[in-house]
């Protein structure tokens, strides 16, 4: 992958993305890279994809979300399957944000409908994000708002939203803290006491499960005169997030996060009151476009796309995979899934080994990131899945590779050759020399082996299969 | 590899679903319980007397022999303050050891880090099970999650055994320390190497093993304690096992699932203790067996509704058997919205097993001092 233009194409593909095959990218930069960049936006507005309809055809448990996991595995599909990759990744990011669970909602669906309400809102004005948020159904058994009352404040949601979903740490005082809920009181789900008890009582059972709804209960809400960040007055849940909007701090903890996720790893949001960003140019760059933008999210996407600090080869493989997205990019290259298939259940459950259970992050902090998400048990996972998948000839996009690898004469192949053309299908440009020897090492048997045996071609194809096997299993590989 | 020194080993069992205490423990001579239990009630002719008011269920014959050799601890009306009666939020409270709010590091996590706190071994901690439950789960603390030890290693899906030893050698010099790589790189390299040699010490514990018991084949739980067998005689250093037996959620069908849920497990256990014992090392472990939640007091006509109020079992030759806790009252009064209350925190049991047998401060697991049981011997 020598030409720079399809390196830099290859980055865009691996984060506004899962990556592409290695055709596609031929074909990409064809086209401009700012064209390719507003394409992509564009694309979120309608993708194309496995359709609910035909999902819920095949695998009929999804469309009630009765099976904890089963509003995980739809997602994959929709991250394996979509033309609208951009559109999964925010996704991802806003789910990583505000992360909501099933370990207390015990109720796949309202997760589920969490996640459209991303899609549906994720990629407009912030400040109409963070509204649909707090209306969120999910989000308010989550936090706990159905149980903020007027009279009797629970702080849970004001607190977070302040701390985890805009401002960060250091930027309100408790005092704000108590005001923001106080004008949240109300702000509540339909039948509460009904839905709550529901949600303590979880069952696997048809009917187990019903949406909930948002209701905003005026007799409940606190009317009384408030003070927030230096304004005064009855304000109600809208006014506060208006406010929060308008804060440099909101701009800034919003732009970070963008940074984190699309660009570099930054470290996990605890951390960040004691470490400066990587790169503060970047983030006042990206602050500035959210409030000349009127908060929106898709030109802040387009600014970070074309910048320079993206752009730049020192922002190449400066992020860990997520198991999500680990697993979405493997799948996509071999394309098994080019149809609802059963085995999404097993495969989908893979992500959970690997730490990273979808709908179902560790607390409301959500999953730390960045090396984070290697510890030795799911690194093993995380390994013998690349390997498996991509050392199976069954699958189409395999066999693509493998054409692409070996061309038309496999036996004048190199180990060198092979260890090239493996690491270029699979998107990496930049392994170290200790990987690429002990690469070019195995290639080398793998190629005697194939040689000195007078194999049926699908072995010897094999022997190019395990090959790219041992690149899925570098520890480069396990960066985007 | 040096021989770890012999110390004292933690085995826990999960009993995933919320196991129907009242059928487990069965409080035979109470006219409420044949009153509640219409459906699934269990005869007082096959429940397994214990000490004239509680019984097992009738198919806990092996778990019989352990109470006879004053190894059994019964732990009854364990739980929490208000209970959560699903299974996600209750097993998360469990595992934590944090029953007011979302915590994300585990209690055996955090017991591991407190024993190995420099990580010298990448085995202290090991689950039999696929993907790290959240009760074993703290940042920076090593530990192998077990599917099969026969196959435990990195890519096992390369059937050929030539090529998959080349890939795993090739995979330990990628991993091997490098300082042209930046400081993330490395970080991920250095739990390659943890993990493959974990995979390589794990390797040794089948090839030495040899035992005259032999557990039930094709039984998953049998199978998982005769791999923490191999791997603690092995004596790798392991001090906390973990795994879990699911399909307790018996809301149906409750009487026949129950029992075999319980056949299993007992039969299991019990050929564990004696494979142990067969090898003189019936002294260094205790099994803890634990589920998220108990039963409803009431049947449902063919099986039980969560509940709270459940039953914690501690065994082992260093454990003293007998009750502990008093059984919870199925008076109509003393119920808790149709459960048993609980009145014991299970909490109290984690810090009995950390501070008397493993050797650990337990306030620095949980952060605060529970009452514990005169349970271990010393």
């Amino acid at each position: 992958m020598a030409d720079k233009d399809v390196q830099l194409m290859a980055h865009l593909m691996r984060r506004a993305g899962f990556g592409v095959s290695r055709e596609t990218l031929d074909e990409l930069v064809e086209k401009s890279y700012n064209e390719t960049v507003d394409h992509l936006l564009e694309m979120i507005g309608h993708p194309t994809r496995l359709t609910d309809n035909l999902i819920r055809r095949y695998h009929p448990e999804y469309s009630g979300m009765m099976g904890n996991q089963s509003a995980g595995a739809n997602w994959m599909y929709r991250m394996v399957s979509t033309d609208a990759p951009l559109r999964e990744k925010v996704g991802l990011m806003w789910h990583g944000i505000f992360a909501t669970g099933y370990s207390k909602l015990a109720n796949g669906k309202v997760l589920h409908d969490q996640i459209r309400m991303f899609e549906r809102h994720g990629m407009g004005s912030f400040e109409n994000l963070l509204i649909e948020l707090s209306k969120d159904p999910a989000m308010i058994v989550w936090l706990d708002n159905s149980e903020n009352h007027r009279g009797s404040v629970n702080e849970n949601y004001g607190r977070e939203l302040l701390e985890l979903f805009s401002m960060g740490v250091g930027n309100y005082s408790e005092h704000d803290v108590k005001e923001a809920a106080r004008a949240f009181t109300g702000w509540t789900i339909g039948n509460t006491e009904y839905m709550t008890l529901k949600s303590a009582r979880d069952s696997v059972w048809p009917y187990g499960r019903l949406s909930f709804h948002f209701e905003y209960k005026e007799d409940d809400h606190d009317n009384g005169e408030k003070e927030f960040l230096d304004h005064k007055g009855n304000l109600n849940g809208e006014d506060i997030v208006a406010i929060i909007c308008g804060q440099p701090a909101t701009a800034a903890f919003l732009s970070r996060h963008m940074y984190s996720f699309f660009v570099a790893d930054e470290p996990p949001v605890p951390e960040w009151p004691y470490k400066p960003p990587r790169d503060e140019d970047a983030i006042a760059a990206l602050s500035k476009v959210y409030f000349e933008s009127d908060y929106n999210i898709t030109e802040m996407l387009r600014f970070l796309f074309k910048s320079d600090f993206f752009k730049s080869e020192q922002a190449r493989y400066q992020r860990v995979k997520s198991p999500a997205e680990l697993m979405a990019g493997v799948l996509r290259l071999t394309e098994e899934f080019d149809r609802p298939k059963i085995d999404m259940n097993p495969t989908h459950l893979q992500a959970t080994f690997m730490g990273q259970w979808l709908l179902n992050p560790p607390s409301v902090e959500g999953w730390h990131w960045g090396p984070e998400w290697i510890d030795s048990g799911a690194l093993v996972e995380r390994v013998n899945f690349a390997s498996e998948r991509l050392g199976n000839l069954d699958s189409p996009g395999v066999r693509t590779m493998i054409d692409r690898i070996a061309t038309d004469n496999p036996s004048e192949l190199t180990p060198e050759g092979l260890v090239e053309g493996a690491l270029d299908v699979l998107s990496l440009t930049d392994v170290s020399e200790k990987t690429q020897s002990a690469l070019i090492e195995f290639a080398e048997a793998q190629l005697s082996e194939m040689n000195r045996s007078s194999d049926s071609e699908s072995k010897s194809r094999q022997h190019i299969a395990n090959v790219l096997r041992l690149v899925g299993a570098t520890p480069e590989f396990q960066r985007a | 590899m040096t021989i770890a020194e012999r110390k004292p080993s933690l085995v826990v069992i999960q009993l995933s679903g919320g196991n129907d205490a009242m059928n487990t423990v069965v409080p035979y001579t109470d006219g409420i319980y044949h009153d509640s239990r219409k459906a699934i009630h269990l005869t007082d002719e096959t429940v397994i007397d214990l000490n004239g008011t509680l019984g097992l269920n009738p198919s806990m014959g092996p778990m019989k022999e352990l109470w006879d050799a004053g190894k059994l601890a019964i732990v009854n009306g364990v739980g929490y303050p208000r209970p959560n009666r699903s299974h996600f939020r209750s097993m998360d409270i469990w595992h934590t050891a944090e029953s007011d709010h979302i915590a994300d590091s585990g209690w055996l996590g955090r017991t591991i880090r407190e024993l190995d706190p420099d990580h010298e071994n990448v085995i202290t901690g090991i689950n039999f099970g696929r993907g790290l439950p959240r009760a074993l789960h703290a940042k920076g603390v090593p530990v192998a999650s077990v599917g099969n030890l026969e196959t435990y290693g990195l890519m096992p899906d390369i059937a050929d055994q030539m090529t998959r030893d080349m890939a795993v050698d090739v995979f330990a010099r990628m991993y091997g320390p490098d300082d042209t790589r930046d400081a993330v790189l490395q970080a991920i390299g250095e739990t390659g190497m943890g993990a493959y040699l974990g995979a390589d010490i794990l390797r040794s514990a089948p090839a030495n093993y040899s035992s005259s018991i032999e557990y039930e084949a094709d039984i998953p739980i049998a199978q998982a304690l005769r791999d923490i067998s191999q791997v603690l005689l092995a004596n790798l250093g392991t001090r906390v096992f973990y795994t879990q037996h699911a399909g307790y959620d018996t809301h149906a069908g409750e009487l026949e699932n129950h029992a075999k849920l319980w056949h299993e497990l007992s039969t299991a256990v019990n050929d564990f203790m004696a494979d142990l014992e067969e090898h003189g090392r019936g002294d260094d472990a205790v099994i803890m067996i634990f589920s998220e939640f108990g039963r409803r007091i009431k049947d449902n006509g063919s099986g039980t509704d969560h509940g709270s109020g459940g039953v914690t079992f501690v065994i082992g030759n260093p454990v003293k058997g007998g009750m502990y806790g008093e059984y919870p009252s199925l008076e109509l009064s003393e119920q808790l919205e149709g459960d048993m209350r609980f009145n014991n925190d299970f909490r109290g049991i984690y810090a009995t097993v950390l501070d008397q047998w493993m050797g650990i401060n337990p306030q620095a697991v949980l952060d605060k001092n529970y009452e514990q049981f005169d349970m271990i011997r010393r």
